[in-house]
């Protein structure tokens, strides 16, 4: 079993060293006249102003951790899809149990407005 | 010895250099295809000065990618700024080792014409028997879906990372956007997909393939809906039109590359368009029957066979990634707001809502 | 031939573990231990635990992390990066790290007689290596019936949280 997983790391390593092969050769070849105005932040032409790395809507951090819960629930949803045949009323109900209670918790989040983006 | 050597090393060793020199040829004339296919859905005419009706132009743009200057800009951080776009493109060229192009034993006969040459018939048989080295894939693994969708997650990092490490305000914003919509979609694919394995009960590409051969029916025929959640969340994903936000250019100049430049740039480049042709291979795989002809039981059907099963495989992925230029040609931009409305109200409930139907179906 | 491949990426985590502890700037230290999850589940798939190997990459990786860099993104790095590195919580962290090296030392030398390994069949160990998935499935939806009820608790709890640390009483 272990066999078959050798080449997926050859494919890892040439995955790897096309990119790297590709910035030596870049190198090699392209020009670099850099000055301090081409270097200088993209903001459409403007001088930069403020810091960049600024703080963000917390939303973001809501979705991420949402997503991570949802993340953990197909997780288990894998294994139970697979073997659902071998007993399937049992496993359903067992399911249907598992994503009852996760069913609540998301209409609490859409509910209380976590979902709403304004 | 030898024999393990040309099984797992050797054989695997070209038909990965053979994928990847497609894969990169086809993203490139993907590229092409997509702008003359836009281009004339706006009544224009696309690229047409480098060779006949600008077949040459993916190869003008590449060598263009080399030949310019790479910038890093002076307040990125410049290690981050080189590694983000590798690690969104490795990830979205190493997710092909396993999809199976084609069916096992597809190199059978070529292999044993060529080996038989070198080596005694005991040991050629051993080699031609091995899935590994005779099959239309890298390789099988048991657990390949999850595989996909684990390897290609990776790729949202690389995003993030890049618009981090600009330290520019488009780009961070646009990374986050991009971020946010990957992962909210990335919910609803996967229940879509648990979907299929509920009838297919493996998570091997390869088996879920032979089972839709098995059934008669490819598995499109069975849960349509959960092939157009899996494309549309497929397009989120991919960050393609309609939900392009990331990219918006009218808000956004370019998204998290909008600072990347010459090379770097290619690379997610390339990453973007890989992962696109990933999505269209995996509908294809789970919902569309892989390599087989339609309703390969069918007798009187019998002479589509006449078509070999790469050939199926890919004019089905063709025909999605048409869908995918046709659809971006066609629809209007959603607003960010609306975006992640449908991703976690609208296709999250369905797409929920359909495993627990269909495996209320399958336990009655 | 798997010895080796143990030490190349055990060695690539404890590296990878080292360096995101001492990184200055939270980011890079994130990047690291991406690397470092990495090559965890590197050394699951070499254990021939396909199904946990792919679930590091896909929850850890592909989840965690993507918060992780959100979190980090949510404070401001710059203040981050001048503040002392030892925190006024030293104390409790030197007496945590002597409570868990310890507990961990012990289990190392004495792990294998307080834990037997006989109750786990073998004939499971053999499915186990084929059938990867599968074995998973049937022992949590069986055997582990009432953990596996109890993690959906876990997650409602994590989703509520969430959702009450960050929203504002409207």
């Amino acid at each position: 079993m272990l066999a078959s997983y050798i080449p997926i790391l050859i494919f890892i390593v040439i995955a790897l060293s096309l990119p790297i092969v590709g910035l030596a050769v870049g190198w090699l070849v392209r020009p670099s006249k850099p000055n301090a105005t081409k270097l200088m932040p993209y903001e459409c032409g403007v001088d930069p102003e403020s810091d960049s790395r600024d703080r963000f809507s917390v939303r973001f951090y809501i979705i991420a951790i949402l997503f991570v819960v949802f993340d953990v629930e197909t997780i288990f949803l894998f294994p139970w899809a697979i073997i659902y045949n071998q007993l399937p009323i049992f496993l359903f109900i067992e399911m249907v149990v598992f994503l009852g209670i996760l069913i609540v918790g998301y209409f609490y989040v859409w509910k209380k407005g976590a979902l709403e983006w304004v | 010895m030898i024999e393990n050597l040309i099984i797992y090393f050797l054989i695997p060793f070209i038909k990965i250099g053979a994928i990847v020199l497609i894969l990169s040829g086809a993203i490139a004339y993907l590229t092409l295809l997509e702008r003359k296919l836009i281009a004339h859905i706006q009544v224009r005419l696309g690229p047409m000065r480098v060779g006949w009706h600008g077949l040459l132009q993916p190869i003008a743009d590449g060598l263009k990618f080399v030949l310019k200057e790479d910038i890093v800009p002076s307040k990125a951080d410049a290690l981050i700024f080189t590694l983000a776009p590798m690690i969104s493109l490795i990830p979205a060229f190493v997710v092909f080792s396993v999809v199976p192009f084609g069916p096992p034993g597809m190199f059978e006969g070529l292999l044993r014409g060529i080996l038989s040459r070198f080596l005694e018939s005991a040991s050629v048989e051993r080699i031609v028997s091995n899935p590994i080295a005779s099959g239309g894939f890298v390789t099988d693994i048991n657990i390949a879906v999850l595989f996909v969708l684990s390897v290609s997650s990776v790729g949202i990092l690389g995003v993030i990372l890049g618009g981090w490490a600009s330290n520019s305000k488009y780009p961070l914003l646009g990374a986050l956007r991009s971020s946010a919509q990957m992962v909210s979609y990335e919910v609803a694919m996967g229940f879509a997909i648990i979907s299929v394995l509920l009838y297919a009960g493996s998570l091997s590409l390869v088996e879920i393939v032979q089972q839709q051969q098995a059934g008669g029916w490819w598995y499109f025929f069975i849960q349509p809906v959960a092939f157009f959640l899996l494309l549309v969340c497929g397009m989120a994903e991919t960050n393609r039109l309609p939900f392009d936000l990331p990219e918006a250019e009218t808000e956004l100049v370019g998204g998290f590359h909008t600072e990347y430049s010459g090379f770097r740039f290619s690379l997610f480049f390339l990453a973007e368009y890989a992962n696109m042709i990933t999505v269209s291979a995996l509908a294809v795989t789970l919902f569309w029957g892989g390599w087989l002809p339609p309703f390969p039981n069918v007798p009187w059907l019998g002479f589509l066979g006449i078509i070999p099963p790469v050939a199926w495989f890919l004019i089905k992925v063709f025909l999605i990634l048409y869908l995918f230029i046709w659809v971006r040609g066609t629809l209007p931009r959603f607003r960010f707001d609306q975006l992640m409305n449908y991703g976690w109200k609208v296709f999250l409930p369905i797409a929920l809502g359909h495993v627990i139907l269909y495996a209320a179906i399958l336990a009655i | 031939m798997e010895l080796i491949f143990f030490y190349i990426l055990a060695g690539i985590l404890v590296t990878f573990s080292i360096l995101t502890v001492t990184a200055p700037n939270p980011i890079r230290s994130a990047v690291y231990l991406i690397s470092a999850l990495l090559s965890m589940a590197g050394l699951f798939f070499l254990l021939e635990a396909e199904f946990v190997g792919a679930v590091q990459v896909l929850v850890y990786v592909g989840g965690i992390m993507v918060l992780f860099l959100f979190v980090i993104m949510l404070v401001n790095v710059r203040e981050m990066e001048t503040q002392r590195r030892a925190s006024r919580h030293w104390k409790t962290a030197v007496v945590l790290g002597v409570v868990l090296s310890s507990e961990l030392i012990f289990l190392v030398v004495r792990g294998a007689d307080i834990f037997s390994t006989e109750g786990i069949g073998s004939n499971l160990i053999v499915e186990a290596q084929t059938r990867n998935t599968e074995s998973v499935g049937s022992l949590l939806y069986s055997t582990y019936l009432l953990p596996f009820e109890i993690a959906s608790i876990l997650l409602l709890v994590a989703m509520v949280g969430a959702v009450v640390l960050t929203m504002k009483e409207k």
